[in-house]
């Protein structure tokens, strides 16, 4: 089982690595969408706005970033690799690929935000935690949501109107602890919030482990 | 396909506990009008739709969850009759929250002087109704009925737990973190008296039972269609 996900693991890594169009085009997203940010608002002063901006950033960058991980298999290509590996360890590998994925983007993300709206944020370990907590739980839940949406027939709209009220809870925590991050606040405040966020992210992975052999049948 | 109810014992043509639902909804409706109420600043006769909003709401909760064990239910056996309670009972759900919504949007204005505010347990409703509309945007957009079924049941397990976790855990997040922010009274505050708890109780029971007719009808109107598109085929 965990051999399995390892081979699939590098096979995702490697097919991405191959055609690397998709993920500069990923990155060039993310770099866009921030420039237009900072050309509608040139600079954020106020600590609510800079954080829900950056997040909202995050949300639609993440859909688009997770979003192919099923969408764009071939049927045929989807068949093969069931029948080589358990359904459990494909899911499990694809969301190791995209937790990994989504952590690049995520400080990636940052970085050119900071660079070009500013930074603000004042606890830098503890907004750290949030990038890091944010982007696995993002990635985990968009990669079931992917699974949902690629049975259907316009998926990649579908993918964004069934994604973001399941999001909601976990996004919400996210910002909360964010901006505790930013307006520097003692770490205990913020241990609750890390606890809510880890929670719902066990929850999505058993979740996700139980239902996903349901799913992947056609 | 079998039909709910079809099996119970009747009174004047109707089953049992249809009798039971409109007599729990209509003793509800003027009790609750009728009898007194504790007087409570603030909320004065307002309380009243104690009734109402917070009785539909529940009875949309015991809704929802049975609409999770049929899902679950269709999983394990993979069979029709299930997964098309599954579904209609979100609709019928949605039907009862966007009730609940009404009246509690009207008594938000009534005690807190706006229709809509920030609060937690608003945002939670916000959220379901968005959830279930996009379930039945996803069912819709299924043709296959092997494949749908199993794909909505999945997002339906799914996107009950998220909406758990929004309307149970986050509140009370904020309210430990903001002292005194969390601006949702709880029950408790009201001092729930017997009074009360008589027309409470029944109304819970009525709303739901009403919930499980309408989706009773819902479903034979589905198997009447089908049955019609099989004949139209032949």
């Amino acid at each position: 089982m965990l051999q399995q996900v390892k081979t699939l693991f590098i096979k995702e890594f490697t097919l991405e690595w191959r055609n690397r169009y998709a993920l500069n085009g990923m990155l060039l997203y993310v770099v866009s969408t921030v420039f237009v940010c900072y050309l509608s608002f040139r600079n954020v002063v106020s600590v609510p706005v800079w954080n829900a901006l950056f997040w909202i950033i995050m949300l639609f960058a993440s859909i688009n970033a997770v979003g192919r991980s099923f969408i764009q298999e071939r049927k045929g290509r989807l068949l093969y690799y069931y029948s080589l590996a358990s359904p459990q360890a494909f899911l499990l590998a694809k969301m190791a690929y995209n937790a990994l994925l989504m952590l690049v983007i995520t400080f990636l993300a940052y970085a050119i935000y900071a660079w070009w709206i500013g930074d603000l944020v004042q606890d830098h370990l503890m907004f750290a935690v949030a990038l890091v907590l944010g982007s696995t739980g993002f990635a985990l839940i968009l990669t079931l949501m992917s699974a949902i949406a690629s049975k259907t027939e316009n998926n990649m709209s579908l993918m964004a109107i069934l994604s973001f009220p399941v999001q909601l809870p976990f996004l919400i925590t996210l910002i909360k602890l964010s901006k505790n991050a930013v307006d520097g606040l003692d770490p205990s405040v913020s241990y609750g919030l890390i606890s809510v966020l880890a929670l719902i992210i066990v929850i999505v992975l058993t979740l996700s482990y139980i239902l996903f052999p349901y799913l992947w049948r056609d | 396909m079998h039909k709910i109810g079809e099996t119970s014992a009747q009174i004047l043509g109707l089953a049992w506990w249809k009798w039971v639902a409109i007599i729990l909804v209509f003793f509800s409706l003027t009790a609750g009008m009728l009898l007194d109420v504790p007087k409570l600043p603030i909320l004065h006769e307002t309380i009243r739709n104690l009734y109402y909003h917070v009785t539909q709401w529940f009875g949309m909760m015991i809704i929802l969850t049975a609409s999770l064990v049929y899902s679950i239910i269709h999983l394990a056996k993979g069979d029709r009759r299930s997964d098309i309670i599954a579904s209609e009972a979100i609709n019928v759900a949605l039907f009862m929250g966007t009730l609940g919504l009404l009246t509690g949007m009207l008594w938000a204005k009534n005690t807190w002087g706006t229709y809509w505010t920030g609060d937690a347990k608003l945002n939670g409703v916000a959220m379901g109704m968005l959830v279930y509309l996009a379930y039945t945007v996803l069912r819709g957009s299924m043709d296959e009925e092997q494949k749908r079924g199993r794909v909505s049941a999945v997002y339906n397990i799914f996107a009950y737990v998220m909406f758990m976790v929004f309307i149970m855990v986050l509140p009370r997040m904020t309210d430990s973190l903001h002292p005194g922010n969390g601006g949702n009274p709880g029950f408790g505050g009201y001092d729930l008296n017997n009074n009360m708890k008589l027309v409470f109780y029944p109304a819970i029971i009525g709303w739901t039972l009403l919930g499980v007719w309408l989706i009773n009808i819902r479903v034979r109107m589905r198997s009447i269609e089908e049955k019609r598109k099989m004949n139209f085929k032949q």
